[in-house]
């Protein structure tokens, strides 16, 4: 409780003390629904990876410590899905990172329907993924799917390909359209961020007579480390708990199932939601480390300069 | 007169309050072909006698899928859902969620039906669920592409790939090289789980695990017959099919661009439809031999109707079940959708006979389908994916089948119980 001294030592800090109530008094809501919404839900799915829980009979399950953690640690299937996953992370990040900035850079000058290609742009951003995995699965049918007639008619290849079968091709399946569906929100980040840099800088480059890839790679480049190391982070996020596209396009074969679909399949198929929870907590725990380790190596300050 | 009149009006009087009351009942039933639409108009034509209301609910065509979403739904006591389409391998998985519906059925119905299926859904003395239709795995083929090449339909399956080669060839000849020779369910689910287990009895290799719980799979004709069709894809199997579902091995048959394909029943009517461009060009048999002492076989499937524990309605429900495995309404789906009925006189109607003409000449490929591993009871779907993904692996070119079906079976005996069940 406040006492008369201390608000006698200033009226700044009684206020500063109401504003504070205030502002605890309009966070209360939302705290309670994210602890309700996020909270529970990761709660209870951390009890239940320490439990045997199964769906046939969940009020039957008991406390088994680490013993659904380690049958996903000792389970084969779970190394080849992180493999798949991280793999997929590195590949999809790196080519939308790339075009991204080769797109936002080429936005970024001025010419005429600028702003209706910027909007068309964020086109394939807008759609809602699953919708967009099944435009690409029909594109890729191996019978009447448009890509391989396309192929076919310029030669590039000689029979029909089986894009979403072969476990090869599936993968690259995948990254392409998830590069296609995610370059979109790169490019716009990218674009922001070079939309704020000090033209003086570019003029006394100019004036020092820097060639335009030396202006890259000298003056853009390191301007753009922050925001582009964030923009990275979210992407890597987002990467490692992919779900839908493997799931719509590939549909559940082990060799093309990412973390999350491993999860899902153990607690859904099997019933083990035990396992399944370990899997999942097992994710959240691989995603958080990686994530802190890439911020601490990359140095990337989520606050701003 | 007045007498009887006013008699009645007290009779409707009474029994009015229960039936003013209208309900809204869901069902879930299948989404592959044709199946909702079917569904639908058997339940709206029971909602429309009862006065209640019907809701379908929308469900993947994946069975495994919608295993999964049924789990959930039925794990959290969840009252949304009345009476479920249950799959012919999952009584044992789901038992613990229906009613038991011996009360309410007598004995004469249910001696109607055959007789290994409500068995089959009988789970600890209990009965789950009604049948409603039955299903084994059929080969279709395109009549006229064989006659026009001089070719029989094949009875084992190394003369399926020797026609489908001299049939594909010939027609590429002509300039239709877009045809391909054997379509069927390839992708990674419970589809291929049917599929494989077909070839591997055909074979003679067994059903993966035997009736006393025995880990089987790993044997010489099981690697003789999964082996036997890895080496078919990419010739006369086109690659994709390792991404098909039943709709999709549906497409590229009935767009004429595969000359034989396996399928379920229900093929049959969408492939004879109006707008279906081979249109009387198809005939079924039953799938074919592995190999000269092999048998012909087709996977037993089927779907049956339970009522769901959580229910708010019951009694409507076990009345809505009543109607759409009765008779009349078995009929129907037969004539419209192809779906084999599961009342054993049906199989004499001369209607239903003149339209899914495979009915009889297949009658013995129905009553001795082969049965999934249902002793492996609530790990049913662990022994399905890992032999799929042996399989699958197999079939996408890792590795041979016997080294493929080895770990299968390793992988098998850590799931049950001393490596057996």
């Amino acid at each position: 409780m406040a006492s008369p001294a201390t608000s006698l030592k200033g009226g700044t800090s009684a206020l500063s003390r109401v504003r504070t109530r205030a502002a605890w008094l309009f966070l209360t809501p939302t705290l309670l629904v994210m602890g309700l919404v996020a909270g529970w839900p990761l709660g209870r799915t951390f009890w239940f990876s320490f439990t045997d829980a199964n769906l046939t009979d969940l009020a039957a399950s008991r406390f088994v410590g680490l013993d659904s953690l380690r049958q996903v640690l000792e389970d084969p299937d779970w190394w080849t899905t992180v493999w798949t996953t991280f793999r997929f992370a590195g590949v999809s990040v790196l080519l939308e990172t790339v075009l991204g900035m080769v797109i936002a850079l080429s936005l970024n000058a001025k010419f005429r329907g600028r702003g209706v290609l910027r909007a068309a742009m964020l086109v394939p951003w807008a759609i809602p993924t699953v919708v967009s995995a099944r435009m690409w699965e029909w594109m890729f049918n191996d019978i009447y799917g448009v890509i391989n007639a396309m192929l076919l008619s310029v030669g590039a290849i000689s029979e029909s390909l089986a894009w979403t079968a072969e476990p090869g091709l599936a993968f690259g399946a995948v990254v392409a359209v998830d590069v296609w569906k995610t370059t979109p929100f790169m490019t716009l980040l990218i674009l922001a961020a070079l939309q704020m840099l000090p033209g003086e800088v570019y003029e006394a480059a100019r004036i020092d007579g820097a060639s335009p890839i030396r202006v890259f790679f000298q003056v853009t480049l390191p301007m753009l480390k922050g925001p582009l190391m964030v923009a990275v982070i979210f992407r890597i996020l987002d990467a490692l708990r992919v779900f839908d596209i493997f799931f719509v396009l590939t549909g559940g074969g082990t060799e093309t199932m990412p973390m999350a679909g491993y999860a899902r399949q153990r607690m859904f198929e099997y019933q083990e939601i035990g396992v399944g929870s370990a899997a999942a907590s097992l994710l959240f725990a691989l995603i958080a480390v990686f994530t802190a380790l890439y911020m601490v190596v990359g140095r990337v300050k989520l606050e701003g300069e | 007169m007045k007498k009887v009149l006013a008699g009645l009006v007290v009779a409707v009087a009474l029994v009015t309050p229960r039936l003013a009351q209208a309900e809204k009942l869901v069902i879930a039933c299948g989404s592959v072909g044709q199946e909702q639409e079917v569904c639908k108009q058997g339940a709206e034509a029971w909602a429309k006698k009862t006065g209640h209301t019907v809701q379908v609910m929308s469900v993947p065509t994946d069975a495994g899928q919608q295993l999964a979403q049924f789990q959930q739904l039925l794990a959290a006591g969840s009252s949304d859902l009345d009476v479920v389409r249950i799959d012919v391998i999952w009584p044992g998985i789901v038992a613990n969620h229906f009613i038991d519906l011996k009360p309410h059925f007598p004995e004469d119905v249910l001696k109607q039906h055959f007789q290994p299926i409500v068995k089959n859904n009988t789970v600890n003395g209990k009965l789950i669920a009604i049948p409603w239709f039955t299903d084994a795995g059929l080969l279709y083929y395109r009549k006229d592409l064989l006659e026009k090449h001089g070719q029989k339909p094949p009875t084992t399956w190394q003369e399926l790939a020797q026609v489908a080669k001299v049939v594909m060839d010939a027609e590429k000849k002509a300039g239709n090289d877009k045809l391909v020779g054997y379509v069927f369910q390839g992708k990674s689910y419970e589809g291929l789980t049917c599929n494989a287990l077909e070839w591997v009895d055909s074979f003679g290799g067994g059903t993966i695990v035997d009736s006393n719980g025995q880990v089987t799979i790993n044997n010489p004709k099981a690697v003789e017959a999964i082996d036997f069709f890895a080496s078919l894809v990419g010739n006369v199997v086109p690659k994709g099919v390792l991404s098909y579902e039943e709709e999709g091995a549906r497409g590229a048959f009935q767009s004429g661009n595969a000359v034989f394909m396996r399928n379920w029943p229900y093929a049959w009517s969408l492939a004879n439809a109006k707008d279906s461009p081979i249109s009387g060009k198809v005939g079924v048999m039953a799938l074919p031999k592995g190999g000269a002492e092999g048998k012909s076989t087709g996977t037993l499937g089927g779907w049956q109707l339970g009522v769901s524990k959580y229910s708010k309605h019951p009694e409507l429900a076990v009345d809505l079940v009543k109607y759409l495995t009765g008779p009349e309404e078995q009929k129907r789906r037969a004539l419209v959708g192809s779906f084999n009925p599961t009342l054993t006189s049906l199989y004499k109607d001369e209607e239903l006979l003149k339209a899914n003409p495979f009915i009889s000449s297949l009658y013995e490929t129905f009553t001795n389908a082969v049965p999934r591993p249902s002793i492996t009871g609530t790990k049913y779907n662990q022994v399905s994916t890992e032999f799929r993904n042996g399989v699958y692996a197999t079939l996408s070119g890792k590795g041979k089948a016997a080294d493929n079906l080895k770990k299968v079976e390793a992988k098998l005996k850590s799931l049950g119980k001393n490596g057996k069940w």
